[in-house]
């Protein structure tokens, strides 16, 4: 039934997820839900359309979270990080402590030998980077307090995966006999090195990303920006991510880890926007790819076997560890709301226990009967996590207390730019630079990556990219700003912008340039009000200079001017109603022509389109020339 | 019901305290159109033909804006040179505006004692908007003595408040009929309170006729 090939499996994954997810999200499920159900699904207790190779699929999928952590860095800045160290190390590292030493007392209890339940309860602590900062994400939530020392835990948790591996072995049971180091393991550069050559390796690693980041990556991306070829950009950041993952397995850290630190690296680049689209689609369907592995991973028949024992440890499981994060949020003076988001988020056990209980089984840490039925309950608490997160936000925090998040909301859109420029040529930098002079920020988009490099060594906050896509527009934060500036140099992209833009975020108002009165006739007919042909005003300024310097007053030239261009205006929008049609339209512009010239001329002066009589003395002098000075003028 | 035609003009009215506190108070009267010269005009570029329709379209023009150098600021007065023309306005064919009311509501940073014979500012304000004053009277308008708000660049929140109040009661006396014009026309200038000069609601009320 199962096997059948790559497409085959495709074919499942991509049906199961396109048929549930949309459904999950609908009943205000999350996306998380709707992949995991459609996990179990296909998985072999149900239809049983995918069966053993699961498995290789999940460890596939785990790279959805590698780079899901380096989109993460992406967002966050160096300083950022370094804002957040208190909760990472103090919260992060109290949690994992804690809840080891809770989860492992619980297990003594229960009569487990003190080393398997010191291993089981460090195991268990870690919880699940995937589906906490996916919900969180997806909620809107990963801004608020209890969202980011959510975060700062699981970063730490990511830290300390890696001496709790180098921990295991430790814990072997003596005489058991383990069977050897895991072959994985063997493969890194770092195994059989001493301790403190094995720390100066992971540090040397790191530097080495650090440096790339700094000074190596800005000249490559700019040497494939140039060629224009968007797939060649697309390459190279999956290539980017993969190469970091590798370094990183290969001197046995955490690649999500190594990821997330590329992230920052690269959070100030400009070339930030365009990383962050091009790596996100890959990320959400190898994290939904992930779900599903999951879903269609837990063991049902084991479950069958045994539910009171399964459900109960599961059950105990998620309340020792809700309890600990309750203490902790309570203790890091989270705000009562903030300290539940907090605790439901990561009241799970997480994907690192997969790993974790295979290696101690290898080191006979763990028989395989426990770590069967340990990964069953794993996999459980990973399912109810979006459900307990759902329970909390309807039925537990509607009950209780004051809510942190809208005044968190209006900090996000504080940093949030209210205005997008799409090119940023000498037509888009002035507008930007007027802008700025108000204290206005804008978040700028350019598609020529050497103007991009100029401007930022200048200090002006530039992102390479293709405005016209949605999905980098969307990274720029379209969706919350209010003005789109349409100052591209290419006609059909401005056109290409505008349809993206009136399509996605219905909410910007677009200004646009047009660079002439072609391109202005179709930005008006694509339904931009607010149209600007660049050379009116700089040839209008023109045309008032020669006028004085033939010898008209200056006044006269600048009234001239003004009602030159509001005349021309009404007749362009006028015009291009009816620029479709030929004959009507030559006639038309003949006819506008003719009048503003009239106008111009004085000849108007009794149709009262006239705009200066105001000034001028003619009807006076006609009326009262006659009489005696007792004129009002 | 009179219609009313705020022709507001402020060149800095982001920086003015007692104007947005006004402006906030009529900006949506029923009845009355609220027109802010300085946001349609920045370039002064005014439209005459439009204006001009609106003038037609209002009985009572309000005048509101701050006295600077006991005059208009330069966009009404450009508004005046431009909009009110001449054979449209006022001359032997001008008679557009002819029996229409102008309102000036007026602010002056200087307190109203500096607004006398030998007082500071040497006049009354009266006097020193004579131009302006004379400017309506040839357009055939009735000019009714201003609305003034003295000393408004030392002024606290809870008096803006109470003339801005004023103002709007002023104005919705206006729209209904209900103030006592007899009176009004004796003074040199209206100030708030103003309860000697507005009849209750009732009576020969246009405002009840509306839903």
């Amino acid at each position: 039934m199962h096997g059948g090939g790559f497409f085959y499996q495709a074919l499942i994954y991509l049906a199961a997820a396109v048929v549930t997810v949309p459904i999950a999200k609908r009943l205000g499920l999350g996306s998380v839900l709707g992949y995991l159900l459609a996990g179990v699904a296909i998985g072999p207790f149900a239809l049983g359309l995918v069966g053993a190779e699961g498995q290789d699929v999940l460890h596939f999928a785990e790279f959805g979270v590698v780079l899901m952590l380096f989109l993460i860095g992406l967002e966050l800045e160096p300083s950022r990080v370094w804002h957040l160290r208190g909760p990472i190390l103090g919260l992060g590292g109290l949690q994992v402590g804690l809840t080891t030493c809770v989860l492992a007392a619980i297990a003594l209890g229960l009569g487990v030998d003190w080393r398997v339940a010191l291993a089981v309860g460090v195991t268990l602590a870690l919880s699940s980077t995937a589906i906490v900062l996916q919900t969180l994400d997806e909620k809107g939530l990963l801004a608020t307090r209890g969202g980011q020392s959510s975060f700062a835990v699981l970063l730490f948790q990511d830290i300390a995966v890696i001496p709790i591996l180098a921990l295991m072995p430790l814990l072997a049971v003596p005489g058991a006999g383990g069977r050897g180091a895991e072959p994985g393991h063997d493969d890194t550069w770092v195994a059989g090195l001493p301790g403190w050559a094995e720390t100066l390796v992971v540090l040397a690693a790191v530097l080495v990303i650090i440096l790339a980041g700094r000074f190596l990556l800005q000249p490559v991306f700019r040497v494939i920006a140039r060629t224009g070829l968007r797939e060649l950009f697309t390459a190279t950041a999956l290539l980017l991510v993969i190469a970091t993952a590798v370094l990183m397995t290969k001197v046995g850290v955490s690649p999500a880890l190594g990821t997330f630190l590329a992230g920052v690296v690269l959070a100030r680049s400009e070339y930030r926007h365009e990383l962050e689209s091009d790596i996100e689609p890959f990320k959400g369907l190898l994290l939904g790819l992930f779900f599903m592995a999951i879903g269609a991973g837990i063991d049902f028949a084991l479950i069958a076997r045994s539910p009171g024992l399964v459900f109960a440890l599961t059950g105990a499981l998620i309340v020792a560890k809700l309890l600990v994060l309750l203490v902790l949020g309570r203790l890091f003076k989270l705000g009562f709301d903030q300290t539940l988001l907090f605790g439901f988020s990561l009241a799970q056990a997480g994907e690192f226990a997969f790993v974790l209980l295979s290696f101690a089984v290898r080191y006979d840490v763990v028989g395989e009967n426990l770590a069967a039925t340990l990964i069953a309950v794993v996999a459980l608490t990973m399912a109810a996590t979006p459900v307990l997160m759902l329970l909390n936000e309807r039925l537990v925090q509607p009950r209780f207390g004051t809510r942190e998040r809208t005044e968190r909301e209006a900090d996000e859109i504080d940093e949030q730019s209210p205005v997008i420029i799409a090119g940023f040529g000498s037509f888009g930098a002035i507008v930007g630079r007027l802008l700025r002079a108000n204290r206005v920020t804008a978040t700028v988009l350019d598609l020529d990556s050497d103007r991009v490099d100029l401007l930022r060594k200048l200090g002006l906050k530039v992102f390479y990219g293709d405005a016209s896509r949605h999905d980098l527009l969307h990274a720029a934060g379209a969706g919350k700003a209010r003005l789109l500036v349409l100052a591209l140099d290419r006609v059909e992209k401005n056109l290409e912008l505008v349809e993206t833009a009136k399509k996605h975020f219905p909410q910007l108002t677009i200004l646009a340039r047009a660079r002439s009165r072609a391109e202005a006739y179709e930005l008006l007919e694509a339904g931009v009000e607010h149209v600007f042909r660049d050379k009116l005003d700089s040839s209008l300024r023109l045309g008032v200079e020669a006028l004085r310097l033939l010898g008209f007053r200056a006044h006269q030239a600048h009234r001239a001017a003004q009602t030159f261009r509001s005349h021309d205006e009404k007749a362009v929008r006028e015009l291009a109603t009816m620029r479709h049609d030929h004959t009507l339209y030559l006639s038309t512009a003949r006819e506008r022509i003719e009048g503003l010239e009239a106008l111009l001329r004085g000849d108007l002066a009794d149709s009262g389109e006239m705009r200066d009589a105001g000034w001028d003395p003619e009807s006076l002098r006609q009326e009262y020339g006659a009489r005696k000075a007792d004129e009002p003028k | 019901m009179q219609r009313i035609l705020i022709l507001f003009a402020h060149p800095a009215f982001e920086k003015s305290r007692v104007h947005r506190r006004l402006a906030a108070e009529v900006e949506r009267l029923p009845g009355a159109t609220f027109h802010d010269l300085y946001e349609q005009y920045p370039d002064f570029d005014v439209d005459v033909g439009r204006e001009q329709g609106l003038l037609v379209e209002h009985d009572l023009i309000v005048l509101q804006h701050p006295v600077f150098w006991y005059s208009v600021p330069p966009l009404l007065k450009q508004w005046f040179d431009l909009v009110l023309q001449h054979g449209w306005a006022y001359g032997s064919e001008g008679t557009a505006l002819a029996g229409k009311r102008v309102l000036p509501a007026l602010s002056t940073g200087g307190r109203k004692e500096a607004y006398r014979h030998g007082g500071h500012n040497r006049f009354t304000l009266r006097e020193l908007l004579a131009p302006i004053e004379q400017t309506f009277v040839l357009c055939g308008m009735e000019y009714l003595p201003p609305f003034v708000i003295h000393g408004a660049h030392g002024m606290g929140a809870p008096e803006i408040e109470r003339h801005a109040r004023a103002y709007r009661k002023l104005l919705e006396a206006l729209s209904g009929g209900r103030l006592d014009l007899v009176a009004a026309r004796r003074l040199p200038q209206i100030e708030a309170p103003l309860d000697d000069l507005i009849r209750p609601a009732g009576g020969n009320d246009a405002e009840r006729s509306e839903p």
